[in-house]
């Protein structure tokens, strides 16, 4: 992957946002935002935390490398390998399985290519992921993607607008911090 | 139509502005509390409200708010519990998306009632989305003056953060919590100490639900004594269900606690009935942790009286024929489900969260949703029926935390009330494996 070629490095806009973070904690507690980090490394590299950017989360922080890989790795939300363009996490729970997940499931699995936990889409743009109870049952079945919910994907209509929208996605969404997407960031195409 | 506490202004446009909200009464518990009540007095407030925790163990939040230790010159914690990860729970999330000054405002007056000075919005990951809708409102309340030093120029100063997780239903629980809010794993502390001696940063904490912490504000605002006048004896107030399903209208609703569940899952008011023109065939009442209940047994019962949406009406009966509020996940199914299925996809749920801490849980859940995978499979014996039981009987009472029995309960008491669907999937195991198979029997009421 690109980003293990060279030592990842956050951007200015990254390193505002961590610093402000950071003074949510007491000084000595810098630990505490371990988490809120992981989650802007995963977003700046590529939908993935790789052992390189983790250990400049660690370095960071302030911590020891293992005190990173044994919380990532802990979370299901940090992906540990390379994915594709867009992450697809569907639902896959009591409530969402009596509103149809399974159907949706396999049916996106036809239209993309891709597997349930195998390798992304062919063309690199979808990542398929079963996740537990998003907390939106009232609307199943339920795919999250980065931080946007699609819900109530009950039919093909519903299911083609989002993969259309995902598609025709250059960058992904900016986050609060920056002014625009950040050009690297689907650097995974 | 039942009294609103919460949500009267949901969909108000803008309501999610602090300028909307406050147009409509929002931040009156605050200047309230902070300008003519004293912290105990606040405290008090809550004591004769009889609220009861809203997370899902119903414990009374005035009792637990005075349990916090004081020792002088130790700084002391309010979390908010927001990691709402329960199957069948999305009531959190739309309060908070839709109405983040309401928690807010609930966590200034909270905080000032136990003289916190710095709190803790914790917040599942997945919802990053709500997070930056909390951010924006607590920066508006900053700016407001209804945070930060000095708040109304009453000399009290409050910080007010959030903070994501990374994707754990057991950091719902709240020790695993607050170790994940130090950046660690979320495994469960041993108990004793409790969080309200040594908490968040081993300084004591109190930890409240989301909605918990949101019913404080019109507990302040018209007296604990009116809150307590709604509901039925010790089930006091409204409440949020979140309903889904198999129904017509799935959502959250705001209730007055001794609704009967008859009218809320049937009248239009609420949720509508169940789908498709079909017959309710069993609910799981207050999220995935808690007994199934056929229908006969959900709408009334044993003793034949209609039952009502309290934490004493739900659990009539105890384990045998009753249930538990627990944290207001109302999950529907209607009469073409399959018990066995959507069993061993809840053991799959708890047996994919466990922490692994504790042998009875992690093997014990690990082996439930084997053999529930292979009775819904085809491959089940009759044997195995009696081993969920007895597998169900070791995990309880013997791990850190209560995610082992929120394991073993709802196995238990769907072959409690299911078991001739349970022999089905043996008997019949090639049609009973067949995707849509419907079991043609009947539940077992006692
Ligand atoms: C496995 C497990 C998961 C839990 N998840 C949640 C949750 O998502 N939200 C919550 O408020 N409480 C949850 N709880 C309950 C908390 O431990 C705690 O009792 C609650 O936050 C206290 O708040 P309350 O008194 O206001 O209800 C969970 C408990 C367990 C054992
Ligand atoms: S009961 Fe399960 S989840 Fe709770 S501490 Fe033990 S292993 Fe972890
Ligand atoms: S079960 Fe899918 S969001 Fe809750």
């Amino acid at each position: 992957m690109e980003t293990t070629a060279v030592k990842p490095q956050f951007s200015e806009a990254a390193q505002a946002e961590i610093k402000r973070l950071l003074t949510h904690y007491p000084d000595e507690r810098r630990k505490s935002a371990l988490l809120p980090v992981l989650h802007i490394a995963q977003a700046e590299f590529g939908g993935w935390v790789s052992p390189e950017v983790q250990d400049l989360v660690a370095e960071t922080l302030g911590l020891k490398p293992i005190e990173v890989y044994e919380v990532s790795s802990f979370y299901t939300m940090f992906n540990l390998k390379p994915v594709g363009k867009h992450v697809l996490e569907i639902c896959r729970t009591g409530p969402c399985m009596l509103r149809g997940s399974d159907e949706l499931t396999a049916h996106l699995e036809r239209i993309t290519g891709a597997k349930v936990g195998g390798p992304a889409s062919e063309d690199g743009l979808f990542t398929l992921k079963e996740v537990e109870c998003l907390a939106a049952c009232g609307f199943a079945p339920i795919v999250q993607v980065r931080e946007k919910y699609y819900e109530q994907l009950d039919t093909p209509e519903a299911v083609d607008a989002m993969l259309t929208e995902l598609r025709n996605q250059v960058h992904r969404p900016a986050l609060p911090w920056e002014e625009t997407g950040l050009p690297n960031a689907l650097a995974n195409n | 139509m039942g009294r609103k506490l919460l949500t009267e202004h949901i969909n108000v446009e803008g309501i999610d502005t602090f300028e909307v909200y406050r147009k409509h009464g929002g931040y009156r518990s605050v200047e309230k509390a902070i300008k003519t009540m004293t912290p105990d007095e606040v405290v008090e407030e809550v004591k004769k409200s009889g609220l009861r925790g809203r997370g899902g163990a119903g414990f009374p939040t005035g009792m637990k708010w005075s349990f916090l230790a004081k020792p002088e010159g130790v700084p002391r914690y309010l979390v908010c519990n927001a990691d709402e990860s329960e199957p069948g729970t999305f009531k959190d999330r739309q309060l908070m998306a839709k109405l983040p000054h309401l928690l807010i405002e609930g966590m200034i007056t909270s905080s000032y009632a136990l003289g916190a000075n710095t709190s803790y919005i914790y917040i599942r990951g997945e919802l990053l989305y709500v997070l930056r809708i909390l951010e924006k409102a607590i920066a508006e309340a900053y700016a407001n003056g209804f945070l930060g030093k000095n708040i109304l120029g009453s000399g009290y100063d409050l910080d007010l953060h959030v903070h994501p997780g990374g994707g754990a239903y057991i950091c719902g629980e709240e020790t695993a919590l607050l170790e994940s809010l130090e950046g660690k794993r979320g495994n469960p502390r041993n108990k004793p100490p409790f969080p309200a001696v040594q908490g968040l940063y081993a300084r004591p904490t109190v930890v409240n639900n989301v909605e918990s912490i949101a019913a404080v504000v019109p507990i302040v605002n018209d007296g604990g004594d009116e809150y307590a006048k709604i509901g039925v004896g010790r089930s006091t107030g409204t409440k949020l269900f979140s309903a889904c399903g198999h129904l017509n209208k799935p959502g959250i609703y705001e209730i007055e606690l001794g609704l009967p569940v008859e009218e809320f899952i049937y009248s239009d008011e609420y949720c509508g009935g169940i789908w498709k023109g079909r017959d309710l065939k069993a609910v799981v009442a207050g999220g995935s942790s808690v007994p199934i209940l056929p229908k006969e047994l959900i709408l009334k019962t044993a003793a034949g009286e209609n039952r009502l949406m309290t934490y004493e009406s739900l659990s009539d009966g105890g384990f045998v024929t009753g249930t538990m509020l627990g944290s207001g996940g109302f999950i529907a199914m209607d009469e073409t489900t399959c018990i066995v299925r959507n069993t061993w996809n809840f053991s799959r749920f708890y047996h994919h969260e466990s922490c692994g801490q504790c042998s009875p849980c992690r093997e014990g859940t690990g082996w439930l949703e084997k053999v529930l995978h292979r009775l819904e499979h085809g491959h089940g014996h009759m044997e195995d029926i009696d081993l969920l039981v007895s597998v169900a009987k070791q995990i309880e009472g013997n791990t850190i935390c209560p995610l082992g029995e929120a394991a073993a309960w709802p196995v238990a008491a769907a072959v409690r009330h299911f078991r001739d669907e349970f022999e089905w999937h043996v008997t019949h195991a090639k049609q009973a494996a067949q995707p849509g198979a419907v079991f043609p029997g009947a539940a077992v009421l006692v």
